[in-house]
């Protein structure tokens, strides 16, 4: 499977490391609540689909990036950074 | 040594040249260009191998890559190859292979004795017959049945062999060089698309080399050659003889084995096999088809072989397979070795057609409606032909070629969890549209079996990927080529007495798959795992829809309705070796070695692995015997004077930017925004689920300006992390990371004297108060001071760029032992910290909290951080839970050890009981006792408390005492001083 990072083109997967799904990136307020907190951390949807994942291109440029992928066909869809280029 | 079987004036390999090789011991000779099984049917030699269970005396089936008989093993001692198929294996000069499964001798094998008792080793037989008593099953009968039945063997040893991983990329692969391969990879190069074209022969042509095929007039092997030509002259064409594409994997990735150097003596320093990862954008499957036997009585015997097969040793390597040969052909197809045969001037003894019309004519006898009943012989003597009318007769001959028609090789596109199709006019499965996302299936492999409709399908094909990657389509000029109809006519299998031959590889006969079926194992899955038909390395490449048209009959259901088994990667079989290429040994992991590594060698420090790195254990001195002597005289260098530790395996991570106080407030528990220039901090971290990560320390060097240090365990973890939150959480600050680990050298010089030690080395000592830091000059080199201490003296660590670490580390040695000291290494480390109660990840082991570990204090009330939310968690506090805590023996037993688990004096020591367990453990030094940390339930309440202590795995039981965390210098005035 290949990613394609936004800075470095089509890359090997090998090269990425799974960062959890697209909304850990939606942390919590401090004050908003164990039922929040625990959602946040733990309660995943499992999609059979298209998914929202967050992966860094750690052996790469180092970019965090939400990839569009298929879970069901594990097509590929696109990837976007999560901070604007830099 | 003559070669009675080989045709002058016919066939590839050059007869100008000859090859010695060695077979059983015995010498024979062959050619360049031969394939170990040719050379050998050359020879005369037809019986290559034993069968599987029944040990049944096997010659050789095809002359390809599907050999399900002639498995030998190639070479000597650790280079030893097992199942190497006899129609891959290359001939080369001195080649030495030894058949496999027999014993004493492939000629007389005793184990012969297991074809008299099949009728007790059918299908299932060993969950019948082996279950009582079960204590006999380990002892006796697995290692029984294990050698008596089996493949080959490997040799036991390490291997010595070297091997090779590879990427390629590619906008067409086209897999296959047949007819449609070569069409396709013509028409996409001369586009200039970057193509792959890859074929698991030692040459491109595919059935244009077996078979004779008119081209306008020529040789279609002469056009094959001239395509060829073409493409190895073109830049954008890389083509891959020798490479098998073994797996389809998402993403339009494949990966293939190349056969590097298994063609050569040995004695070379080339790779023997590469494995391929190859990324393409678009595929063309070309891989042709793979011919399928029919079952009859005794259709396992020597002498028996594929039509196709007989092509391909005749036209290709000028091999007569026997001296007079029966054909038993179901289509068309089969006519063409008759001819061949007789144009060689072979004796055709007979053609035997399961179809009524009359479809040859030819100088040889044809029984239409017929079919072959029984093989007799071994090797073959003679075949029983059964008419129409229930007539038998037998004829005399050498050699049976026997065509049931042929199954396209559809493999890899089953490989992304498709399943094929049934296609009624074929008789035979084909892949559907879009199996496999970007890969279309032509010629032969996509059921199209006239060489013309493989030439137009390959170009076809071709177009289509160029016009959705952007090229112009191309009209190349293809040659014209047969276009004969298959017209077949299916036999699966003869009815009759006696045993036929479904999985020659595994041993299975028609009975087992019926008998499977009548014990409801019905499904196909199942009866492949009952009866173990297309499990051997074949994988039923041969047999797997004879067998299963079979099980229809027996199920009464249709054979679409039946099904297939799933297609698995790998198509053949791959070595882990060349899986697993430079994994061996050394390259199993990276070496990170410290810029001070050539000198603590040379020092005679044991280097000990701390993750990837390789860390000095301890500097032995003259006349020390044991680890032990070595680490308190260490440690005492720290206490009394002054000691050196290379420490830059600790993670350094640069933080710059405006916003880098704000950032470091985030992920730091504590604050770090209102640290001064010149001033350094310890600080927490914790993961978002309350848990500590890691500890450290964090520097300010300028206002947007800090350097931090992780533990050398967590130093990628949290680099991670740190990402994480810089560009996932708040993307808003303007703060920029790097890790600088490699960049610095960075020394520790600990101990009473070291800043007298500094003050001679340094250009301008600074005046550093503690945990203050600042930039400092060594010998004009720059680097940076910072005045902290993991042992409890006044100690300093200093850091310069990594090209001067070696230098730096040998003076700093020299310079300590003039003071009365020296190098220490981890174990010395290790007694210092153990006695100041500071912690390592054998505390910080994932599962702690903050007040775990005594330092909720450090978690501010004034601001947000990661983990703060779930660290206020029930639960995640207080005297329920295990706390840090120091403990020393006052038993009888002075011993302590990590992993031991702590109870209540008088308590069992059973798993329910345990109150706590040690996680670092070592004999101090200054209060001459050992000492060890652990966790106990309530631990900082039970100060002065005795508990017990077990080690069940050591065989360890003792009482110790739970004491104060720090043990020396409790009011910290030694570090501060």
């Amino acid at each position: 499977m290949r990613f394609p990072c936004p800075l470095c083109g089509d890359r090997d997967l090998q090269e990425f490391t799974f960062g959890g799904a697209a909304v850990m990136a939606e942390r919590p307020a401090p004050d908003a609540g164990v039922v929040a907190w625990d959602a946040y951390l733990h309660l995943r949807d499992n999609p059979a689909g298209r998914s929202e994942e967050l992966w860094q291109h750690d052996k790469g440029c180092g970019a965090w990036m939400v990839v569009t992928r298929d879970t069901v066909t594990h097509a590929v869809h696109g990837a976007r950074l999560t901070k604007g280029a830099t | 040594m003559t070669q009675p079987f080989r045709i002058p004036g016919l066939g590839r390999v050059d007869t100008a040249r000859t090859l010695t090789f060695r077979f059983d011991g015995e010498a024979y000779t062959g050619h360049p260009g031969d394939t170990l099984a040719s050379a050998l049917l050359a020879n005369g030699v037809r019986l290559m191998g034993r069968s599987f269970k029944y040990h049944r005396p096997r010659g050789v089936l095809t002359a390809g890559p599907e050999e399900p008989n002639a498995l030998v093993t190639v070479g000597k001692g650790a280079h030893r190859d097992p199942n190497t198929r006899a129609t891959v294996q290359e001939l080369f000069d001195g080649l030495e292979a030894a058949s496999q499964n027999r014993w004493p001798s492939l000629g007389l094998d005793l184990m012969g004795v297991n074809d008299l008792a099949s009728r007790f080793l059918g299908a299932g037989f060993y969950y019948k017959t082996f279950m009582w008593p079960r204590a006999a099953w380990l002892k006796l009968y697995e290692p029984l049945i294990r050698r008596a039945a089996g493949l080959g063997a490997l040799s036991g040893q390490s291997d010595p062999d070297r091997n090779e991983k590879a990427f390629a990329f590619c906008d067409l692969l086209v897999i296959g060089a047949g007819p449609a391969g070569l069409s396709a990879a013509l028409t996409a190069a001369r586009a200039g698309a970057r193509v792959i074209l890859a074929d698991e022969s030692a040459w491109m042509g595919g059935r244009l080399a077996f078979d004779r095929h008119d081209f306008d007039g020529r040789a279609g092997f002469d056009w094959a050659q001239e395509v060829v030509a073409e493409l190895a002259a073109m830049d954008n064409v890389t083509l891959m003889p020798r490479t098998t594409v073994t797996g389809a994997y998402d993403g339009g990735t494949y990966a293939a084995l190349e056969r590097v150097a298994r063609h050569v003596a040995p004695g070379h320093d080339a790779p023997l096999d590469c494995f391929w990862r190859i990324h393409a954008k678009r595929t063309v499957l070309a891989a042709g088809a793979l011919e399928r036997p029919v079952a009859f009585r005794d259709n396992d015997r020597p002498g028996v072989m594929l039509a196709g097969a007989v092509r391909a040793y005749l036209n290709h390597y000028g091999v007569a397979p026997g001296r007079s040969v029966v054909v038993f052909g179901t289509s068309d197809d089969g006519h063409r070795t008759a001819l061949d045969l007789v144009d060689a001037g072979i004796h055709v003894a007979a053609y035997v057609d399961p179809r009524h019309e009359e479809r040859l004519k030819a100088p040889f006898p044809v029984y239409t409606g017929s079919v072959v009943a029984r093989a007799h012989g071994n090797p073959v003597e003679a075949v029983t032909i059964r008419h129409q009318t229930g007539r038998e007769h037998r004829v005399a001959c050498d050699t049976l070629a026997m065509s049931g028609g042929w199954n396209p090789t559809l493999h890899l596109s089953c490989h992304m969890g498709d399943r094929p199709e049934w296609n009624e006019d074929i008789a035979a499965f084909v892949p559907r549209p879009d199996a496999v996302p970007g890969l279309v299936a032509v010629g032969a492999a996509g059921g199209s079996f006239s060489t013309a409709a493989a030439l137009a399908e390959g170009m076809a094909a071709a177009n289509d990927a160029l016009s959705a990657l952007g090229f112009k389509p191309q009209d190349v000029a293809l040659p014209v080529a047969e276009d004969a109809p298959y017209a077949i006519q299916p036999v699966w299998s003869v009815p009759g007495k006696g045993r036929a031959w479904l999985d020659f590889q595994n041993d299975v006969t028609i009975k087992d798959v019926t008998q499977a079926a009548m014990e409801n194992f019905a499904s196909v899955e199942h009866m492949k795992r009952y009866t173990t038909q297309g499990m051997a390395p074949d994988q039923g490449k041969s047999s797997n829809v004879a067998a299963l048209a079979v099980l229809a009959d027996a199920t009464g259901r249709s054979i679409p309705d039946t099904g297939t088994t799933t297609y698995r990667p790998p198509f053949a079989p791959v070595p882990i070796a060349a899986m697993g290429a430079g994994g061996q040994g050394a390259g199993f992991a990276p070496k990170r070695l410290t810029t001070s590594h050539a000198a603590s060698v040379e020092m005679g420090a044991p280097m000990i692995e701390a993750g990837l790195w390789f860390r000095p254990s301890y500097f032995p001195a003259r006349g020390e015997r044991v680890w032990r002597e070595s680490c308190d005289r260490e440690v005492a260098y720290v206490r009394n004077a002054v000691g050196i530790c290379d420490v830059s395996t600790l993670g350094k991570i640069d933080v710059q930017g405006p916003d880098a106080g704000a950032f470091l407030d985030f992920v730091y528990t504590n604050t770090m925004s209102t640290l001064p220039e010149g001033r350094c901090r310890y600080g927490l971290m914790l993961r978002e689920d309350g848990h500590v990560m890691d500890d450290g320390t964090a520097a300010r060097l300028g206002r947007s300006h800090f350097v931090l240090t992780t533990t050398t365990a967590a130093a990628g973890p949290v680099m991670r992390h740190l990402e994480f939150v810089a560009q996932v959480l708040r993307p808003d600050w303007d703060v920029a990371l790097s890790s600088v680990t490699e960049h610095w050298a960075q020394v520790a010089v600990a101990g009473p004297r070291s800043r007298e030690l500094l003050s001679g080395l340094l250009d301008a000592p600074p005046e550093l108060p503690f945990m203050g830091c600042g930039p400092v000059s060594v010998s004009g080199v720059s680097g940076r001071l910072f005045r902290i201490s993991f042992s409890g003296e006044l100690a300093y660590e200093l850091a310069v760029p990594a090209r001067y670490g070696d230098a730096l580390f040998r003076e700093l040695v020299a310079r300590a032992e003039a003071l009365g000291g020296g190098a220490y290494g981890i174990e010395a480390l290790n007694v210092l910290r153990l006695e100041k109660g500071f912690l390592t990840h054998a505390e910080m082991h994932g599962r702690v909290t903050a007040d775990d570990l005594g330092l909720a204090g450090m978690l501010s009330g004034k601001k947000d951080f990661i983990g703060k939310a779930m660290a206020a968690r029930p639960g995640l506090s207080g005297p329920t839970r295990e706390q840090l805590v120091a403990l020393k023996p006052t038993g009888a037993v002075k011993q302590m050890t990590a992993g031991a688990f702590l109870f209540d004096a008088g308590a069992e020591p059973v798993r329910e009981a345990a109150q706590g367990y040690i996680t670092s453990a070592c004999y101090a030094v200054t209060p001459r006792h050992t000492l060890a940390l652990g966790f106990l339930r309530n631990g900082r309440a039970r100060m002065g408390e005795t508990v017990r202590m077990v080690d069940h795995l050591r065989g360890l039981d003792t009482t110790c005492e739970v004491i104060p965390l720090v043990t020396y210098d409790p009011d910290g005035g030694r570090a501060r001083g």
